[in-house]
């Protein structure tokens, strides 16, 4: 007997939340640690923060855009980052599993291998990265000349989911590379943290063979640097067609299919250590 | 000394045998490179010049912080020793008959080394490849910036030595590296260059330790006058002082600590 698709489709999902919550649970028993180290986590991006506004205070304005508007940029960076770092950070230990076998056990679980990857030691820490990221990106959206239309209102959280799926996407494929090199985990921080310092500053200061390089080659310019030039109704200076700035959600399908391709294939070529 | 030279030479060994992950770490170094030393350009295209450095200082620096993050591990790893204090290995260190620091400063060493030839030198070599740098003057300014940058690996020792021996006391060292790995990076000048904070904040920090192991190292390199003492001999005793008062606080703990060392049989 099939089951509906819905079901089917919905129960991934569901999994996600149990596990999450299990880790959410163990980490309740000793709060003191969760509640400093969540403050740590939360101050470090703070820094970060202050890094980017340092810069804009010197420079005043980069590539056109002035502190509020580089704090707009910045800001949809760090939530899509954030949120993908809290939601599929942890597959990048994969390379960790698979050394040390717990991988195997993983595979005969009844329960997706990859939901089981990302679950793993889940931890509401890096809410602390999430929230002062979100926080900036309030305070940019008040400070920025925003024409708020209705299709501007609806559009932001579409923005903001299609660039976190983005962003998993990015670690998802970041991981695969450990089926072929496990020991080579920290090449996959290059396209994950190297991708958020880099859409942390508007993307036209990079020069245009970067900013076509980001668009059409791994997509992260639909993480904050389109996103923003359709809040702020810029055109491109890099003269890109402005068309593109309603492309992130079919950025973010295309990235997570590339996503889903590399697991599979990894998957699939993956022997035990044995151990 | 035989046992130190052989415990350097195994900690060498050790590393050179993760030859993806030393190519794996390169890559990721000269990424995060490019872009921070692209945004450095773009700023200073804005702003020629910003507490006496100009865009060649600051990608200069760039590097020089990228370079050195495998010898001063500013962000890790930790020691080995941080876990056999946890899980009780580190009795089998206290029965040797050398002292526990000097033994571990042998093999940390050995890992430094091993970084700065393979991790360093490639890395600063994409900036040379790809940017316009600042170089030492002459056979002598090289000289100080190689004694300097084997300071940052004693300087980067015993620092994370004492973070090891707060697990005597603490068991678990995950809630120092919290606070160092936030302080550390930020201190040293790998952020951004110490010259762009505003001016107390920047000569706060370059007086502490973290600043020994990549803005002072940097700064030597570029021959800045904000060094202590305004010349590149400044800045060495500065990092020649952090390396001899946090090996002696570190041979001070170490006695501390190993009278509170309970083992357990069995």
């Amino acid at each position: 007997m099939a089951e509906p698709l819905t079901i089917r489709a919905l129960r991934p999902p569901r999994a996600y939340v149990r596990l999450a919550w299990t880790w959410c649970r163990a980490l309740a028993q000793y709060p003191t640690s969760l509640v400093l180290l969540t403050v740590f986590v939360s101050l470090g991006a703070l820094t970060e923060m202050s890094g980017v506004l340092i810069v804009f205070g010197h420079a005043g304005e980069l590539a056109g855009f002035g502190v509020h508007e580089g704090l707009l940029v910045y800001g949809l960076s760090a939530t899509a980052f954030g949120c993908a770092d809290m939601l599929m950070g942890s597959v990048e230990r994969l390379g960790r599993h698979i050394r040390s076998g717990a991988f195997d056990t993983m595979l005969i679980r009844p329960v997706p291998t990859l939901v089981l990857l990302a679950t793993d030691q889940f931890t509401p820490r890096r809410l602390g990265k999430v929230v002062p990221a979100a926080g900036a990106l309030a305070v940019a959206l008040v400070a920025c000349d925003v024409d708020w239309t209705p299709a501007r209102v609806l559009a932001l959280p579409a923005l903001l989911v299609s660039a976190t799926a983005l962003c998993c996407a990015v670690w998802v494929a970041g991981a695969c590379v450990q089926f072929v090199l496990p020991e080579a985990h920290v090449a996959a921080n290059s396209l994950t943290y190297g991708g958020q310092a880099l859409t942390e500053y508007p993307l036209a200061v990079y020069g245009r063979e970067v900013v076509r390089s980001v668009t059409f080659v791994v997509p992260l310019a639909f993480v904050s640097w389109q996103p923003a030039l359709f809040l702020l109704g810029r055109p491109d200076p890099t003269g890109l067609p402005d068309a593109l700035r309603f492309a992130p959600p079919v950025a973010a399908v295309l990235m997570c299919s590339v996503a889903a391709l590399c697991w599979r294939a990894g998957l699939r070529r993956y022997r035990s250590t044995g151990s | 000394m035989r046992v130190h030279r052989a415990v350097f030479a195994r900690g060498l060994r050790r590393y050179s045998t993760y030859r993806a992950a030393t190519v794996a770490h390169v890559l990721t170094n000269a990424v995060f490179g490019v872009i921070n030393a692209t945004v450095l350009l773009a700023l200073f295209a804005a702003r020629p010049e910003i507490n006496g450095y100009d865009a060649r200082d600051a990608v200069t620096q760039v590097f020089v912080a990228q370079a050195l993050l495998g010898v001063s591990a500013v962000m890790g790893p930790p020691l080995d020793l941080e876990d056999r204090v946890r899980n009780g290995a580190v009795a089998i260190d206290l029965l040797r008959p050398v002292s526990l620091q000097t033994w571990w400063l042998a093999d940390d060493l050995g890992r430094a080394a091993f970084q700065l030839v393979f991790r360093s030198v490639p890395t600063f070599g994409v900036g040379v490849l790809l940017f316009d740098l600042r170089y030492p003057d002459g056979l002598l300014g090289w000289a100080a910036v190689l004694v300097s940058f084997v300071l940052v690996a004693v300087v980067a020792f015993a620092l994370r030595y004492l973070y090891a021996l707060a697990g005597f006391w603490l068991t678990d060292t995950r809630g120092v590296w919290a606070a160092a790995g936030l302080l550390g990076p930020v201190a040293a000048g790998t952020l951004l260059p110490l010259a762009l904070f505003p001016t107390t904040v920047g000569d706060v920090l370059r007086l502490l330790p973290w600043a020994s192991m990549i803005q002072i190292p940097a700064e030597i390199l570029l021959g800045k006058d904000t060094l202590p003492g305004g010349s590149v001999v400044g800045g060495l005793a500065l990092q020649v002082f952090w390396a001899v008062v946090l090996l002696a606080l570190g041979a001070l703990a170490t006695s501390r600590a190993t009278r509170r060392v309970v083992v357990q049989g069995g």
